[in-house]
């Protein structure tokens, strides 16, 4: 490991996306204007028509907020429905020979509830192993498709949200059909063809046939449990599970149309593995090159957001506020899963694992500390949720900045999307604490900020608390929700409330010794992130459609400046403060006891 | 507002949204793929003199042996299983790591002649993430090399050169962490690769 190495890459992705950030932005102001024009429209533009036609959509008329958000919650369920239906049918669909050649039979029905709510909310949690349950055409359909479309509605609504804001004595913010459309065609399929064949050129794997066998060079014998003839474990006498040997020469390589899904699992903030390891696997993440690119693409769009929000607003310097706290919260998470990381654990080096190489256990050498500790950050800054690295083996407090990062509602850059409407939720709390403070009618950009806007942001942030804390509480009182634990002590509670908090956050990436794959944890996980999905959105719209209507009242000198670092800083604050309120007597249960258990070393689970 | 017909809209934008980015943009990755970098798009396969896989140069595989560099230990099945990727999962404080750690240690210092005070590099004695890391670190394998070139009757120096034509550097020289592909030596090794 290398410190100044760790140094130099880390300012050349916070550089780069800087970089990328304002011209992004611009695209992104064509793209979300219905009359906007880009230099793909020659190609794009006819498909464009197509689609309004043959859907019966009249690009030139805007609907209401309520419109709007029944648009989206229509299309929502109808998507749903198709990806539930298509993992139960798996074994049925056509040309199963080419697109499900491992004959992968149905997705039971509680995992397949749980895997399309999860892939409709953009969460992406997966309560199963890619390579060994899902079918090619369900990975290429099925799942791929909420990629693109979850991350289309989440730039949508916060799209409609910025419009509410811009605009004044408006009773319409846009119109979904048409965003939902271009956002996809303009985008994010140009961005991700590109994307895909960068991944393909790096390891990356795209291509139908079946999984190959390689004959392996060393030959090994494992044992495996037997079964009897109706297939159920066989137990001896003192009910001990009966194994036999079985030799190993083979090791079976997936195959798969994985580098098309895997571009937009980034860059639209999804993050659902085509394997169970996810990012960390070879094919899906094969180099620290591709490793880069993958991170920036995370942030890519959420940070233009702040560009277009600035530009929208007509204040610039609003969007890079927002950005500058965004980018100061991201730099602190960072540096301290780093440091945690590049500790290591003093109870590996009491057994005589070198301390200068960190805590490598779920780690990939190609990546090492820095890395890891870099994507996990990002990953749940933003509610991407996939992992280069297994969260569950993270030190205490490496692994308290990815769960803390998702408590705080993940508003750093955020979702695609859902990022700028999180944040601008804490915006309109912010600017109502300051009111406060002065004792005037706290006013956002030209609009009173009045009782119907602060009810509907603090049900956002409610929402937010209790989804979370709700279940874990409930499921660390239930056998079904301890029998799921691969960690006993406080990491088991982390595992828990790790689960809740990534579902309600649409993040997915987990402490993966969890057993979800279940009953009962997949029903309420899958709960959990239709709450923190759909029960956030339309509040949100509701904000939208109130701004949107409201009088524009001339900037005075009572006004609260939203540009500025006295701006950024009470963000931050109000952020954490949030988060601190609602999540710290939690995490001291669990992260941080644990912390303590490590430094103390004489306690293990 | 007419919801019969907000379903209807839904209905058929969504058909052809999935014509679109779940049938034409995979087809179009997938030839591009296959034109531009057909090796990589197939898996990275390492062939045998009758066309047959042996390997995959981006994922490990268990080579016990003395003679072999060994890799990480993994947590994919029973090791190295490719169909159940995946970590140990498990936590600091766990009594399983530690355990399983604490073998580990001795049976690395055993197998390569360590004295028991001599640190081991971490990478040799835990699991990585996916369980399929191609990788060690290159201070793990320049402990294995005397034992391997005394398996083989080699002389330490030819293995070193062999062992750093296997080795991947950062990304320009900056990203990432440098690592010994140990598919690649191992092969290289038998005569193989390349």
């Amino acid at each position: 490991m290398n410190a100044t190495l760790g140094w130099i890459q880390l300012a050349l992705y916070l550089g780069l996306l800087l970089v990328i950030t304002k011209p992004l932005g611009l695209y992104l102001l064509q793209v979300l204007d219905a009359r906007g024009r880009t230099w793909l429209d020659p190609i794009v533009g006819p498909f464009e028509r197509l689609t309004y036609r043959l859907g019966g959509v009249d690009r030139n008329k805007e609907q209401h907020w309520k419109q709007y958000t029944i648009s989206m919650l229509i299309f929502s369920l109808v998507t749903m429905l198709v990806t539930y239906a298509m993992l139960r049918l798996q074994a049925l669909l056509p040309l199963q020979h080419l697109l499900n050649p491992q004959g992968f039979s149905a997705v039971g029905d509680h995992l397949a509830f749980d895997t399309a709510a999860s892939f409709t909310t953009n969460t992406n949690w997966q309560s199963y192993g890619g390579e060994s349950t899902m079918s090619y055409l369900s990975q290429m359909v099925a799942l791929a498709s909420q990629n693109f479309f979850s991350a289309a509605v989440g730039i949508a609504i916060a799209a409609a949200l910025v419009r509410g804001i811009a605009r004044h004595c408006a009773d319409t913010v846009g119109n979904f059909w048409v965003d939902l459309v271009r956002i996809t065609y303009y985008l994010l399929l140009p961005i991700c063809l590109v994307f895909a064949i960068f991944l393909i050129s790096q390891g990356m794997i795209q291509n139908f046939k079946a999984y190959d066998a390689a004959a392996l060079t060393e030959k090994e014998t494992i044992q495996v449990p037997k079964n009897d003839a109706n297939g159920n474990p066989m137990k001896d006498a003192q009910g001990n599970a009966i194994t036999v040997p079985q030799v190993v020469d083979t090791q079976s390589i997936p195959e798969g149309p994985m580098a098309s899904q895997m571009a937009i699992k980034m860059l639209g903030t999804n993050g659902g593995g085509y394997t169970n390891a996810n990012a960390a696997h070879p094919f899906e993440n094969p180099t620290p090159f591709s490793n880069f690119i993958q991170m920036l693409s995370i942030f890519a769009i959420p940070s233009a957001m702040t560009f277009y929000l600035g530009r929208m607003v007509k204040s610039p310097g609003h969007g890079w506020s927002v950005w500058a706290a965004m980018a100061l919260l991201f730099l602190a998470g960072f540096f301290i899963c780093w440091h945690y990381e590049a500790a290591g654990n003093p109870i590996l080096t009491q057994l005589g694992v070198n301390p200068a190489d960190g805590n490598m256990e779920g780690k990939e050498v190609r990546f090492g500390i820095t890395n890891s500790a870099l994507f996990a950050t990002i990953t749940t800054d933003a509610s991407c949720g996939a992992v280069n690295s297994m969260h569950d083996s993270f030190t205490p407090l490496g692994g308290l900045v990815p769960l803390f990062n998702i408590e705080l509602g993940e508003v750093v850059f955020g979702g695609v999307g859902a990022g700028l409407y999180g944040m601008l939720v804490f915006v309109i709390v912010a600017v109502f604490i300051a009111g406060l403070m002065v004792g005037r009618t706290p006013e956002y950009l030209g609009k009173k900020i009045q009782s119907f806007e602060v009810k509907m942001s603090m049900l956002v942030l409610l929402v937010l608390a209790m989804d979370i804390l709700g279940f874990t509480a409930w499921a660390c009182v239930s056998d079904w929700g301890k029998a799921g634990l691969n960690n006993q002590g406080p990491h088991g509670f982390s595992e828990m409330l790790y689960a809740y908090s990534s579902v309600t956050g649409n993040n997915g990436s987990a402490f993966a010794g969890l057993t979800a794959s279940t009953y009962w944890y997949d029903t309420t996980l899958a709960i959990g992130m239709l709450i923190g999905r759909f029960l956030m959105i339309v509040p949100i719209m509701a904000i939208a459609g109130s701004l949107a209507a409201k009088k524009l009242i001339p900037a005075g000198p009572g006004s609260f400046p939203v540009s500025g670092a006295t701006f950024t800083f009470l963000l931050i604050g109000t952020v954490l403060l949030v988060g601190a309120l609602n999540f710290l007597p939690a995490l001291a249960l669990g992260p941080i006891v644990e912390h303590f258990l490590m430094l103390a070393g004489n306690k293990l689970f | 507002m007419n919801i019969l017909k907000e379903i209807k809209t839904s209905v058929v934008v969504t058909l052809v949204l999935l014509i679109i980015c779940c049938g034409i943009y995979p087809l179009v990755v997938f030839g591009a793929g296959q034109l531009l970098f057909p090796k990589q798009a197939n898996g990275s396969l390492v062939l045998d003199g009758d066309g047959k896989p042996i390997a995959s140069t981006l994922l490990g595989q268990t080579f016990s042996a003395d003679k072999y560099f060994n890799p990480r230990p993994s947590a994919a099945g029973q090791g190295y299983d490719s169909t159940s990727s995946g970590g140990s999962n498990y936590g600091a404080t766990s009594q399983a790591l530690h355990d399983a750690v604490k073998q580990r240690v001795a049976d690395y210092r055993k197998a390569n002649n360590l004295p028991d005070t001599q640190l081991v590099p971490g990478d040799a004695v835990t699991a990585s993430g996916s369980g399929l890391d191609p990788h060690i670190s290159i201070n793990n394998a320049l402990i294995q090399l005397p034992r391997v070139a005394k398996a083989r009757g080699m002389s330490e120096d030819d293995l070193k050169k062999l062992v750093d034509q296997c080795t991947d550097g950062r990304d320009f020289g900056i990203l990432g962490e440098p690592g010994v592909n140990i598919v690649k030596l191992n092969l290289a090794l038998d005569g193989k690769f390349k």
